[in-house]
């Protein structure tokens, strides 16, 4: 039995990571709030009145900010597929009775390791650019024209990068959960008659539906905040080409200077995680339960 | 009952798994080999790179070109300093939650979880002019309490669930023998939850490492770390597919390694629980 003493101990010491969090959310929250309803440009001296909802109304109606919803939409939806379904395959492929399936386990989950920086650099110089890198060679050994993948398909080609960095994270989850499943209840199936495709539909993928939601939930809450792989490949472009909600509002903040408008784009932002967020945490809550 | 199964559909999973991840691993794989290469090969065809001699000259010029071990240094010291910060503020906490729950525990945990849903862009101006008013931009320090202040909701939950899986009755023994809280904390539990600690650690040096938002906004040249060393080159000066693959070799290494200890962890600590 915890004691009395023992419970204000713990209160004491649960404190200092509360008082952390909490300050670490309401301070720059609050200051995003506020900002977003004023007027208020860094390279802009003077006071910084009170505007009302204009910066809502100019981020909301510039067209750059229909582009950026829109690249946000295709680039999260475009890699959540990418990476689902590439990640039940290897989960499935890799549960397989196999040689050196640890070795061929690290190999794919190795992305993953590679900051983002550094993968987005290396796809686009060493594998992308249609003169030297190794897709322009291979075009150019087979005599035909390279694609040239940061003009012709810019988002697609960032999809690409962003999906081979999170597929190993998709892999790794749902292989974990495969690990889980019961094989007994398979091999009855299969001495019942059932084939791959209905022991797949009927027993794998409900097995799997969990760990499956979470996974899109997780990388959503990640994928809305992609920033480094734009940042160093396209920056944003061409024209807002490649512009996510994220990059747009870095480029407001920090390259505009303009804190009121950034702050704004802000609070969407934070708005649109919150919508994924909450069925995510609903989904963690229960698991606390059980 | 495992199944026997035959020598040639083992031999087929095989080499379809081991052709995929091939595949998957290939980019790693090409940039070590790039890295090796003169400036003048590594931009040929990918037949005449691998039949081209092998050199070390690129990571002599990185270090030479651009003091590469000064942001090395940085990388170490932001990521194992935010993640030891953040231990010795989410021992205690994850400690007293696991082993004296109260009615409000599940909340605590949940609303701590909720600030790791926060996007870091919509907090990045009030960030940005916070740490110019205090001087700390472009300062490891900055950035140490930033990432320590991200990856804390992360770093309490692992060690939460490591630690729930400690029987509370051995704590209880060693409080009926006398132990104070600092002993039972100290000589009990630490030793039983050193394997929970180590893998909390290992993953949260990892995220650290290569976090890309804070480190890019949040530096210029001084405290930069290797994710935004590596940024800099996206604006090339003539030749550098080598010398960028001898940073990006040397950048990834050490993760790459840490990384493949704590495969499992990493499960557990990105899902917070929720798939184990």
């Amino acid at each position: 039995m915890a004691t009395k003493a023992s419970r204000s101990a713990a209160r004491l010491m649960i404190s200092p990571a509360v008082i952390l969090l909490l300050g670490w959310m309401l301070i720059p929250l609050g200051m995003t709030l506020y900002f977003s309803f004023l007027r208020y440009n860094l390279i802009i001296p003077g006071n910084h009145p009170f505007v009302g909802w204009e910066n809502y109304h100019w981020f909301v109606t510039d067209p750059s900010f229909n582009a950026a919803m829109i690249n946000t939409l295709l680039l999260v939806g475009g890699v959540l597929l990418i990476t689902v379904l590439g990640g039940i395959g290897f989960a499935l492929l890799l549960d397989q009775p196999m040689w050196g399936q640890g070795v061929i386990r690290i190999m794919v989950i190795a992305p993953f390791f590679v900051m983002p920086t550094v993968s987005a650099l290396v796809w686009k110089n060493m594998f992308m650019n249609p003169v030297n890198g190794f897709f322009g060679h291979i075009a150019h050994g087979l005599g035909l024209p390279p694609i040239d993948f940061f003009s012709q398909i810019p988002l697609l080609s960032i999809v690409l990068i962003v999906s081979w960095q999170w597929l190993p994270f998709a892999t790794l989850i749902l292989f974990t959960a495969l690990q889980s499943l019961d094989q007994e209840q398979l091999e009855a199936a299969e001495m019942d008659g059932a084939r791959f495709g209905s022991r797949f539909a009927f027993i794998v993928l409900p097995h799997l539906a969990r760990a499956i939601t979470v996974v899109i939930l997780i990388q959503t809450i990640f994928l809305l905040s992609i920033f480094a792989e734009i940042l160093v490949t396209t920056n944003g472009g061409p024209g807002t080409a490649t512009t996510n909600l994220t990059y747009l509002i870095y480029v407001s903040s920090l390259l505009q200077y303009d804190v009121g408008m950034g702050s704004a784009g802000g609070v969407i932002a934070i708005i649109l995680a919150n919508i994924v967020a909450i069925f995510l945490m609903r989904m963690i809550g229960k698991n606390l339960d059980a | 009952m495992a199944r026997a199964v035959s020598t040639s559909r083992k031999t087929f999973n095989t080499a379809i798994a081991g052709l995929l991840g091939f595949v998957m691993f290939f980019p790693v794989l090409w940039i070590v080999i790039l890295s090796f290469k003169s400036e003048f090969d590594a931009i040929r065809s990918p037949l005449a790179i691998l039949t081209s001699g092998w050199t070390l000259e690129s990571y002599g010029a990185v270090q030479a070109r651009s003091d590469y071990f000064k942001h090395f240094t940085n990388s170490v010291v932001i990521s194992v300093g935010s993640t030891f910060l953040g231990l010795l503020i989410a021992v205690p906490a994850a400690w007293s939650m696991a082993f004296v729950p109260a009615k409000r525990t599940r909340g605590v945990l949940m609303w701590m979880l909720s600030t790791k849903m926060l996007p870091p862009v919509g907090v990045l101006v009030p960030i940005y002019l916070i740490f110019r008013d205090l001087g700390i931009l472009d300062t490891n320090l900055g950035l140490v309490i930033v990432l320590m202040l991200m990856n804390l909701p992360i770093i309490i939950w692992m060690l939460y669930t490591y630690f729930r899986e400690i029987p509370g009755e051995i704590l209880e023994a060693a409080r009926m023998d006398g132990a104070s809280l600092r002993d039972e904390v100290l000589y009990v539990l630490t030793p039983m939850a050193v394997p929970g600690i180590a893998s909390t650690v290992l993953l949260n040096i990892i995220l650290a490492w290569n976090e890309a938002f804070w480190t890019l906004n949040l530096t210029a040249a001084r405290a930069a770390p290797l994710t935004a060393f590596i940024a800099s080159y996206s604006s090339p000066e003539g030749l550098f597919y080598a010398k960028l693959s001898a940073a990006s070799v040397m950048a990834i290494a050490p993760i790459l390694i840490m990384g493949w200890f704590s495969q499992k962890q990493l499960v557990r600590g990105l899902t917070f629980g929720a798939v184990k």
